[in-house]
């Protein structure tokens, strides 16, 4: 048997070995086994002496595609059994992940914050500043400033609560009004402002009153601003507080502090404007009030109401909430139940 | 104002269904409560004629009554109305009808006696038995001879009328009349309707000036008319009268009483009829003396005050003026004179009396919004002529007229550029003017000035803007555009403050709490808990309820009461934080208080619920702490923030409360409710914090908080010490971080115990150290000699033993 023809056999063989290794230590055995020092390799080598010198370097290159051979397949067979350790590694690691995740503490904004935060956040992105005032309020602010004299017949003095003769809890959000159009400086720019907050009226609270809840004011005053102006920001606002499917329509209303007066009805969220008992089969539900502001309001506070005008709205957000998700009981935005308060989605619509 | 959908038929062309009509109104002049037809929901209900009538052998009020409805055979119909007798034309619930209620009537026996059907009184067909005439309470309703046996009964008592509910807003006052709204719907549905003026018939012989005479105080009453009606005869009023009065919610009395409310409702102008010779001498219209009082028609009694106003005779009041007559002057059946008196009375006057006396009565109600000056004489000559008409007699000659007003009516200008500009429309003048026409404004063309008069009966019109709302209305809210303010632009941006407020809540509900909104008014012991400062509570003067009186100085007395709600209702875990006002005040005497934003959390039980792999330990004082800590530091504040113990506030737990305090500002507090106070709310281990918000907004902040990370290598080094109980952590970490050398960058505390192997009164603490020099790798020695040099201080300063 020629060299060449034993080296040949040597690496069937060792091929064949290689293959047959079920584990990694078997397999470093081979590869030791087949190239080491004493290998079969290196002992079939020492013929070389007895060939050729011609014949040699071919013999001996030959030895070394061996070799690598050798070293190539053992190293794929270890790529495998490698691979297979390791899949055996995970089975056994396999988990239920159907198995509830471990609880993260978190805390959800109060349903009608969220829905404050969304006015807010819509009308700063039409320009608006955003004003707070006070909840203890004068009588002047709350009242007189916005056309309300001490004899109005639209000022329920039952429907106050007062700490002195001159001093209130807010009734509205409106002296917000008048306390932004004494400080505005109309040469800077229009005012246009919205006034989130809490008011407070004498009323035995029961599912539709609360002697505490919030109102939203809204006020933009410039020298061209319009009725049509009001119509399109309530659209907006409508849609979206609401959603794009819903419309609004104005009727007539009185405020004492608005000229025109309408109120605001929205779609019913229930029908979406068919019709049912909830809307009283009108399609249609109060929500807000509003009107273009009353000439005296702009005297008042100093502004001159032949060049400067504008309109004011007023919100409820707890009746938007109570009717955006269908609450039933008005103090239950007060007595915070946390299954109550957990219930509304953070995601910000 | 109850609407009869009839009555505005007899002036204008309207043929729309009563619903359409009702939207149409709302969406032009005023709100619309409801639309009721009376007969809606009732079946199989006619007029019967009983033939005889016999006794019923089983009982002693029972009658058995043989019934003519239009059929073939008589019913028999057992009845038990005291005032049923044959010959009477009734209202007969055939058998399977429905009456009011949604009540079925099927065949039955009485006692033993077939009866087929029933015959009704008014209110088991759904009458209110505020509106049931006297006569007919009692027993069954009888209708006149001529109503047309076997038809169905609604027409006859006006069941077949849809009846408008209006819900007149103050200003519109003049919609409280049925002539009012004819003149309304005459400017929507743009019509000319005619409404007559009334002719009196008057008897020359008898002059009224002769018969009567009244003074009246020209600043209580601006106009005040009488008129005489002599040789009267009382009666009850024909059935169409009824049938308007009933459906209008008024209970009719008798032809002269019903008269008078029926011009109420025809003029919205409140009449009074007095019996003329239950009058004393002259009539004056004034203020009630002191001590005077007043029995009024419904006999109640009344002391009445100098602010009311009276129409006496020459002894005594004799009425409360615009709200309700006096029970000693009153129509009655043997009334045979009659003295009707149309006024207008001080609306401000009227609306006290009625407070005060809680009397809101259809006439004080219409006073109060106002009359139309140019109707008054109008209603009282109709009122005598159709007093005339149903309970015969003498109209006097003339009109006694103790004061009388008619204003000048108000023209006011406008143009169209003007309306176009307020209300963002495109009208033209003429479009404009073609308005006023349907309204029944009369205006003139003045270049491009509208002159508008506005008549007497729309006396809320005053200015401009006023006659842009008429405009916009009649043009119709639908029509305007819809558009967004133009002109020069703004910035919408939060304030620092608010931005900062924002994120505060963001942060608190980061490290999972949940916001509460709670009553900023309570009692007064709550008010006074947790004060973070000296403070006086502020009162309400008229509370409500005896829970909330008192504006509260403290957030958490609410958010403890959230929490009783809570476990009341078997919720254990409550973890809420609340962002509001408090309200402090320094003095008793100081009327308004300082408001302050506050921010505080409670947290009891388990912030997350335990499960397979979440095994929770119940919130305590280190877990509160922590986020209170983190919430502060989240808020990048300069300075540093520390706590101190406290036993300051009686409400918390005296040994685990503490002062949190930042760059030596306090700023509020940490700690366990005391266990009395939760006791008192009904509540559980409780641990809380209270923040004075506005501090926290007001401090500097840290702008620039960025320092490159350190690129050298850290060493760590542990220690290990035993010392008193008494030493605190504070103590500890401060003397480290003095001693520590400039490279000492963190001290973390690892582990604290007390028990075996550790002395009585001692308590051992580990701490990692970590070494940082920015500039350079730090050695060993370096960190060898600044340790060394805090363990010498630890044992010289503190007694401390290396272990
Ligand atoms: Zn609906």
């Amino acid at each position: 048997m020629s060299l060449r023809d034993k080296l040949s056999e040597i690496k069937e063989k060792g091929l064949a070995d290689i293959d047959q290794a079920n584990d990694l230590k078997k397999l470093n055995e081979i590869r030791v086994h087949l190239l080491g020092k004493k290998g079969p390799i290196t002992a079939a080598l020492r013929g070389i002496k007895e060939l050729t010198p011609e014949e040699r370097p071919e013999v001996g290159s030959y030895a070394n595609k061996i070799r690598d051979a050798i070293t190539e397949a053992v190293s794929n067979h270890r790529e495998e059994l490698e691979t297979a350790q390791l899949n055996q590694q995970l089975a056994t690691e396999k988990i239920d992940v159907t198995l509830p995740g471990k609880p993260v503490a978190q805390g959800q904004p109060h349903v009608i914050q969220q829905i404050i935060d969304q006015i807010v956040d819509l009308f700063l992105g039409m320009g608006y500043e955003v004003l707070t005032g006070p909840e203890v309020e004068e009588d002047k602010y709350n009242f007189e400033m916005m056309n309300l004299p001490k004899n109005h017949p639209a000022r329920d003095m039952q429907d106050t609560f007062y700490l002195s003769r001159e001093i209130l809890m807010r009734t509205q959000t409106s002296p917000m009004q008048a306390r932004a159009l004494e400080k505005h400086d109309f040469s800077e720019g229009p005012l246009k402002m919205i006034s989130p907050g809490i008011v407070y009226r004498r009323d035995t609270d029961d599912p539709t009153h609360s002697h505490q809840f919030h109102q939203v004011e809204g006020l933009v005053i410039d020298e061209h601003i319009t009725m049509a102006d009001l119509k399109g920001t309530l659209i907006t606002m409508a849609q979206n507080i609401f959603g794009d499917k819903f419309d609004i329509r104005l009727r007539p209303s009185y405020f004492p502090f608005t000229e025109p007066s309408v109120e605001v009805d929205v779609t019913c969220f229930n029908c979406m404007g068919k019709g049912c008992d909830v809307c009283k089969h009108t399609g249609w539900i109060e929500v807000l009030g509003a009107g273009m502001v009353h000439p005296n309001v702009l005297k008042m506070a100093g502004v001159d109401s032949d060049v400067y005008g504008g309109f004011a709205f007023g919100v409820g957000p707890d009746r938007f909430a109570m009717l955006r998700y269908g609450v039933d009981d008005i103090r239950d935005f007060y007595l915070n139940d946390v299954r109550f308060l957990n219930q509304f989605s953070k995601r910000g619509n | 104002m109850k609407v009869s959908y009839k009555w505005l038929k007899q002036y204008l062309d309207l043929d729309m269904p009563a619903k359409d009509l009702a939207e149409k109104i709302e969406r032009t002049a005023v709100e619309v409560d409801s639309v009721k037809v009376a007969e809606d929901g009732l079946k199989k209900l006619v007029v019967g004629h009983i033939l005889s009538m016999k006794d019923h052998p089983e009982s002693d009020h029972l009658h058995i009554c043989s019934v003519d409805v239009g059929e073939d055979e008589p019913l028999q119909i057992v009845c038990g109305a005291p005032n049923v007798a044959a010959g009477q034309k009734v209202i007969v619930a055939l058998p399977n009808s429905r009456i009011g209620g949604n009540v079925k009537i099927k065949r039955s026996k009485m006692r033993g006696v077939e009866s087929s059907g029933m015959i009704c009184a008014l209110d088991e067909i759904g009458f209110s038995k505020d509106v049931v005439p006297k006569e007919w309470a009692d027993g069954i309703y009888v209708f006149d001879d001529d109503v047309p046996v076997g038809e169905p009964i609604y027409h006859y008592l006006g069941m077949d009328d849809p009846i408008i509910d209006l819900d007149v807003t103050p200003n519109r006052g003049d919609m409280l009349s049925i002539i009012g709204t004819v003149h309304e719907l005459a400017a929507i549905y743009d019509q000319q309707p005619e409404i007559k003026k009334p002719v009196v018939d008057e008897d020359a012989t008898l002059d009224a000036q002769a018969e009567i005479s009244a003074t009246a105080d020209s600043k209580l009453a601006k106009t005040y008319k009488l008129r005489v009606v002599e040789d009267v005869k009382i009666a009850p009023s024909p059935a169409w009268l009824q049938i308007i009065l009933w459906n209008a919610g008024i209970r009719p009395i008798n032809n002269v009483v019903d008269v008078t409310n029926y011009i109420l409702l025809k003029y919205g102008q409140p009449l009074h009829s007095f019996d003329k010779d239950k009058i004393n001498g002259n009539i004056t219209v004034r203020n009630a003396a002191k001590g005077e009082k007043l029995t009024t028609l419904d006999e109640d009694n009344h002391e009445l005050s100098t602010e009311d106003i009276v129409i006496a005779d020459q002894d005594q009041p004799i009425a409360l003026a615009g709200v309700m007559g006096g029970f000693n002057t009153q129509i009655d059946n043997d009334t045979q004179n009659v003295v009707i008196e149309s006024a207008i009375f001080d609306s401000f006057h009227i609306r006290k009396t009625a407070q005060r006396h809680v009397l809101h009565t259809e006439a004080s109600q219409r006073f109060e919004r106002g009359i139309n000056p140019d109707g008054v004489a109008d209603a009282l000559n109709e009122a005598v002529s159709l007093i005339k008409q149903l309970a015969g007699g003498k109209i006097a000659k003339g009109t006694i007229t103790a004061s009388d007003y008619h204003p000048e009516l108000p023209v006011i200008s406008i143009t169209a550029e003007r309306t176009n500009h307020v209300l963002g429309t495109s009208l033209k003048l003429d479009e404009i003017k073609a308005i006023f026409d349907r309204l029944g404004f009369s205006s003139i063309t003045d270049g491009d000035q509208l002159q508008v008069t506005i008549p007497a009966r729309r006396w809320d019109i005053h200015i401009d803007a006023d006659l842009f709302e008429e405009v916009a209305r009649i043009y119709g809210y639908d029509n305007l555009p819809a558009t967004l303010p133009t002109g020069r632009q703004t910035i919408g941006v939060l304030t620092a403050a608010q931005r900062l407020q924002r994120a505060v809540r963001q942060i608190l509900e980061g490290i999972g709490l949940t916001q509460a909104i709670s009553y900023s008014l309570t009692t007064e012991e709550k008010a006074k808990m947790f004060l973070m400062q000296s403070s006086e509570p502020t009162q309400l003067l008229w509370p409500m309820t005896q829970d909330h009186t008192t504006l509260r100085m403290n957030l958490l007395s609410g958010l403890l009461d959230d929490v009783a709600y809570n476990h009341a209702r078997k919720v254990d875990d409550v973890a809420l934080y609340e962002s509001g006002r408090v309200f402090y005040k320094d003095s008793a005497d100081q009327v308004r208080p300082k408001e302050v934003e506050h921010i505080a959390g409670v947290i009891t039980g388990n912030l997350t619920n335990p499960s397979w792999n979440n095994h929770v330990k119940a919130a305590d004082f280190f877990l509160i702490k922590g986020m209170v800590n983190q919430f502060i530091v989240n808020l990048g504040i300069k300075g540093d923030i520390s706590y101190t113990a406290t036993d300051q506030y009686p409400e918390m737990h005296p040994g685990r409360t503490a002062e949190i305090s930042i760059h030596g500002h306090d700023v509020g507090f940490v700690g366990q409710i005391h266990p009395q106070i939760a006791k008192k709310f009904k509540i559980k281990e409780t641990y809380a914090f209270e923040l004075d918000m506005q501090a926290l907004i007001d401090l500097p902040k840290n702008d620039d908080q960025y320092q490159a990370v350190a690129k050298y290598p850290s060493i760590k080094r542990d220690i290990s010490i035993i010392v008193d109980s008494e030493i605190t952590n504070d103590q500890i970490v401060q003397l480290m971080q003095k001693r520590g050398g400039a490279y000492l960058h963190e001290i973390r505390l690892f582990d604290v115990y007390e028990g075996k192997n550790v002395p009585d009164g001692k308590k051992s603490m580990a701490y990692s150290l970590t070494y940082v020099n920015p500039r350079e790798t730090l050695k060993d020695e370096v960190v060898n000699t600044a340790f060394e040099k805090i363990k010498k201080r630890l044992t010289a300063d503190l007694n401390a033993e290396i272990r």
